[in-house]
């Protein structure tokens, strides 16, 4: 899908990078700790956080990912929204909760690219 | 291609800008034009390393040397020292404190990942004194 599907399907909010909205992202993960992102993912385009600091950020440089979305309705600042775009990250939040944006990204096909269970 | 030496400083008392060496020798690495597995070993581990750093060692050094077919990587602090290194291998071990586990580390994988994700891995530490990580990743 697109991100601006992802975006759709999210109800969500888009914080920075809409010049990306056609990339295409087939991968994605969901978590609160940064160091399991780091340990147990592969090829995956897109993060779910509840986390909302400037090592999200990082940790999706280190990970080659495009899009991050915060979910809980969490909002980042400014500070890290200028990091994202400084990185051509695309940044979305939304108001639903982790379980919820994961089950709908999965029912329309995201898969989570994991190198355990794919 | 030369080889490559980069020097970094990184600070201990800020951890939103923990990941700024790291973002750079991926950049660096990026237009040498490694493979993009390389590149993300070496950013993944160098980037554990420079939390960890920030998060235990109150900021230290990192120095990296690029070559054609190797990335080494010497990341130095003055830090409390790793009391027992066997048990901070450990998948899952964690000395950090609930504040560090509330900013998305602390999940006791940051030695673990590092040792994944390099071809070496040496761990130099004296308590009170330091600890120094010496890692190499090969191109293959």
């Amino acid at each position: 899908m697109t991100v601006l599907e992802l975006q759709k399907i999210l109800d969500a909010e888009l914080v920075c990078g809409e010049e990306h909205m056609d990339r295409e992202v087939h991968t994605a993960c969901g978590s609160d700790m940064m160091s399991d992102v780091l340990a147990f993912v592969k090829e995956q385009a897109v993060m779910l956080t509840g986390l909302v600091n400037a090592q999200v950020v990082r940790t999706a440089e280190m990970m080659d990912m495009k899009v991050i979305v915060f979910v809980r309705g969490k909002c980042p600042d400014a500070s890290i929204v200028s990091l994202a775009k400084q990185l051509d990250i695309v940044v979305l939040k939304t108001k639903l909760e982790m379980f919820t944006s994961c089950g709908r990204l999965y029912e329309a096909g995201l898969r989570g690219g994991c190198n355990a269970n794919g | 291609m030369d080889e490559i030496k980069l020097h970094f400083e990184v600070s201990g008392d800020d951890f939103t800008r923990a990941g700024e060496a790291s973002g750079e020798v991926k950049r660096v690495l990026k237009e040498i034009w490694f493979s993009s597995a390389v590149i993300r070993n070496v950013s993944i581990a160098m980037y554990e390393g420079e939390i960890n750093m920030v998060i235990h060692a109150g900021g230290g050094e990192i120095d990296v040397e690029i070559s054609p077919e190797c990335i080494s990587m010497v990341l130095a602090d003055h830090g409390p020292g790793i009391e027992n290194v066997e048990l901070a291998m450990q998948e899952g071990y964690s000395t950090a404190p609930d504040n560090v586990r509330c900013l998305g580390f602390g999940a006791g994988m940051g030695l673990p990942n590092i040792k994944k994700y390099t071809d070496e891995m040496d761990i130099q530490t004296e308590l009170g004194v330091g600890t120094t990580i010496t890692l190499k990743v090969y191109n293959q």
